[in-house]
């Protein structure tokens, strides 16, 4: 007796591992059928990452300055000389006012510094003479890189000049500024691991967000409910294959951030693959959700447009700091997952194996998969409605 | 051939308006994203956390800390004392900077020897760190004015002036929310748009309407009208709210604006409909979807400049009409940009909808299966 309910229970697993490895079959030559899932996985990353890891960037260099000086002498030169050797600017001399600011409202230039006739004058005087600076605010993230680029060519003209003069420090306090993680401003160093977080949230959304749908659409969900398959089989055996599809293209991002972006990898390189594969089984299980609650393909594409690309873009901290938004906003960047990523992403890359960051968000994922995956279970019984 | 259209739009509307789920997806969204991103969507840092490390005891280092605590931009988060403790406050990210204040500090200021006030900023996010550094040197900045003016010391020599146009203070909301009216402009279309000729393909109806006496031109109309209508209905609304939500100025011409906004319309109806024709299935119509929103949003100037990036990637900008579509709004919002300056925005817009438009129409018949 109790050997035969063993080997009912032996026979029932060795069935399931082999129901399960028909439907992984399945899925293989479906993804194998359609290349379009196989240029998801591999092609996609490889051309975003070209595509953003060149293109994208905060580092202003050779910004369009007009450098107005209404009356050119040696000590103007010593000013504007600042301008001139800086790869910061690409200064475009005029004599009159009126030019420079139609230079500026044709946006030829982004900036404008006047020094009027009476420039060198008025620096004989004992309130000083002044410089207009008249910058474009209209982006004004730009606007203040460029005038903070300004204030530099300045503090070192006040240094010079002091220094000529031997009247001391003309500025009592200085800023030592000391940039860890990242010394000498790249932007690209962080850009490029969260740029892997979004892409990573496309892939895994992409290649899952159809998948139910179409079982239904067409009609095959049907036929697969009169089968012995068990609706956990059939969700493992869609995850399965497209986990490996995803780390595959997972990993071919880290070796083009490293070794061709040059960004540092500072923690260890297993740390970030668990984290990627947590991260990852997120995504596909955001996937799945939007694939079983929509149930028509139509449908599914749009909420995959509208909920993955711009919150993991927008909300997850890549580019804009999560601290700085109002409390509201932050509370709902927790809902999105690749907040979380981005902060595993950043540290592992730059910092190393924080462990006081990567813990938390670790969790997070782990959470965030568990209830996707969850409901995703949850709402895909054997029914028919 | 005007009735033939106008029942095919009919049809198109139904069949995206009669599902619950579809006309949810198309209305709900882009507002609430327009309210969530224009909030998110900021490089201004408030309540920016910093530790203090202060080994001087005189009142000179004290005032200048209390120009960071009294600030609106930072809150003071830990005061520690040593320089072991500084490394486990930032790599945990609880702060995002230190200030370091030596024990020669007051000394130095009063010797009028330099007094170093030294900043150490966690650079991960290397964006956040120069904008951190630049709200540090304006507090010293006025630091230093109040010095000199109290202690009798020479002036420099010439002072800055710095006026920004267009936006005084910086806000970058201004700039922000023209930009994601502009890309959600761009999803919805593409929403609307992009898989329509795709799930026809998919479900075998399309051959069907080719076999109709509708002409392959009026096939597109009926197509491209409910994308141009849906996607300048929510243009619309979603500028209204710009204005009125948000108290974005709106400066310039309202006409230029909307030729501006039915110009990208229809290149950006064009590209849907192109992606679509293109697709056999529906998962293929939604790769192209990705493909053509991802890249055209990253490199449109929305968060990051154009002129930052290489050459080649800025000829590649130029194909993309989101690009142009961003400088019409940012113009004529804020800067009453008159129509001559933004011809070279308008006919780009018109030459790739035009072509894009044309392909998809040919597509319909050439591509089949």
């Amino acid at each position: 007796m109790v050997k035969k309910a063993e080997q009912q229970t032996i026979e029932r697993r060795g069935g399931a591992l082999m129901r399960l490895r028909g439907l992984m079959r399945k899925e293989f030559l479906q993804i194998l059928r359609d290349p379009s899932s196989i240029a998801i996985a591999f092609l996609m990353p490889v051309v975003l990452l070209l595509l953003f890891g060149y293109g994208v960037s905060l580092d202003a260099e050779h910004v369009p300055i007009t450098l107005v000086v209404e009356h050119p002498s040696a000590v103007t030169a010593r000013f504007t000389k600042g301008f001139l050797g800086s790869r910061y600017f690409n200064p475009n001399q005029m004599l009159s006012i009126r030019e420079g600011t139609q230079s500026l409202l044709d946006h030829e230039a982004n900036g404008l510094v006047y020094l009027r006739e009476d420039f060198a004058e008025s620096l004989q005087r004992t309130e000083g003479g002044a410089i207009q600076v008249i910058i474009n605010g209209v982006d004004a993230n730009n606007a203040r890189l460029i005038s903070g680029y300004v204030e530099g060519v300045w503090n070192d003209w006040i240094k010079r000049e002091s220094l000529k003069q031997g009247s001391g420090p003309a500025m009592p306090v200085q800023v030592q500024q000391r940039i860890w993680f990242n010394s000498e401003v790249r932007s690209q160093n962080f850009l490029v691991p969260g740029l892997i977080a979004v892409i990573m949230t496309l892939i895994g959304a992409l290649l899952t967000a159809l998948i139910m749908s179409r079982e239904w659409e067409r009609g095959t969900m049907e036929a697969l409910m009169v089968s012995p398959v068990a609706m956990r089989e059939v969700i493992i055996g869609k995850l399965v294959p497209y986990f490996l599809l995803g780390m595959g293209g997972m990993t071919l991002s880290v070796v083009m951030a490293v070794f061709l972006f040059h960004v540092p990898l500072r923690g260890s390189l297993w740390l970030l693959f668990a984290g990627a594969a947590l991260f990852l089984l997120t995504a596909l299980g955001m996937g799945l959700l939007i694939s079983t609650l929509a149930r028509s393909q139509f449908v599914a594409s749009q909420v995959a447009i509208i909920a993955t690309f711009l919150p993991a873009f927008i909300l997850s901290g890549f580019i804009f700091d999560i601290g700085s938004m109002p409390p509201v906003i932050q509370g709902l960047t927790h809902i999105v997952a690749a907040r979380y990523f981005v902060a595993i992403l950043q540290s592992v890359f730059l910092a190393g194996n924080v462990w006081s960051v990567v813990l938390p968000n670790a969790l997070a994922l782990i959470v965030m998969a568990t209830i996707f995956l969850g409901i995703t279970r949850r709402r895909s019984r054997k029914r028919l409605e | 051939m005007g009735r033939r259209i106008f029942a095919l739009m009919i049809k198109e509307f139904l069949a995206l308006l009669k599902d619950k789920k579809s006309r949810t997806v198309i209305i709900v969204p882009p507002l609430v994203q327009l309210l969530v991103f224009s909030y998110a969507a900021t490089f201004d840092l408030t309540r920016v956390s910093f530790a203090v490390y202060n080994e001087d005891s005189g009142y000179a280092a004290r005032d200048l800390l209390a120009g960071f605590t009294g600030s609106t931009n930072f809150r003071e988060v830990a005061r520690i004392s040593s320089d072991q403790e500084i490394a486990p406050l930032i790599n945990s990210r609880k702060v995002l900077l230190v200030l370091h204040i030596g024990p020669q500090f007051s000394r130095n200021l009063f010797l009028r020897r330099p007094a170093e006030l030294q900043v150490i900023v966690d650079g991960r996010n290397s964006n956040t760190a120069m904008v951190v550094l630049s709200y540090v040197r304006s507090i010293v900045t006025s630091y230093n004015d109040r010095w000199i003016e109290r202690h009798g010391l020479p002036k420099p020599p010439a002072r800055l002036l710095t006026r920004f146009w267009f936006n005084q203070n910086l806000e970058s909301r201004w700039f922000i929310v023209p930009g994601v009216v502009g890309i959600l402009t761009l999803v919805v279309t593409i929403l609307v748009t992009g898989l329509s000729v795709a799930r026809e393909r998919e479900q075998g109806t399309f051959d069907q309407l080719l076999v109709t006496p509708l002409r392959p031109v009026e096939i597109l109309f009926g197509k491209a009208l409910p994308g141009f209508i849906i996607g300048l209905g929510e243009a619309s609304l979603i500028m209204l709210l710009a204005v009125i939500w948000f108290n974005v100025p709106l400066r310039g011409n309202i006409l230029i604006l909307y030729t501006g906004i039915v110009l990208f319309l229809m290149s950006a109806v064009g590209v849907g409909l192109m992606i679509s024709s293109l697709a056999v299935t529906q998962q293929q119509g939604l790769l192209g979807a990705f493909l053509f929103i991802v890249p055209s949003i990253i490199l449109s100037g929305f968060a990051t400049p154009i002129a930052n990036m290489p050459e080649i990637v800025q000829r590649i900008t130029l194909l993309n009409p989101l690009r142009y579509y961003l400088v019409v709004l940012r113009g004529v919002f804020l800067e009453n940009t008159p129509f001559a300056l933004l011809i070279h925005q308008f006919w780009p817009m018109a030459l790739i909808g035009v072509v894009s438009l044309a392909s998809a129409a040919w597509l319909f018949r050439h591509r089949m299966y």
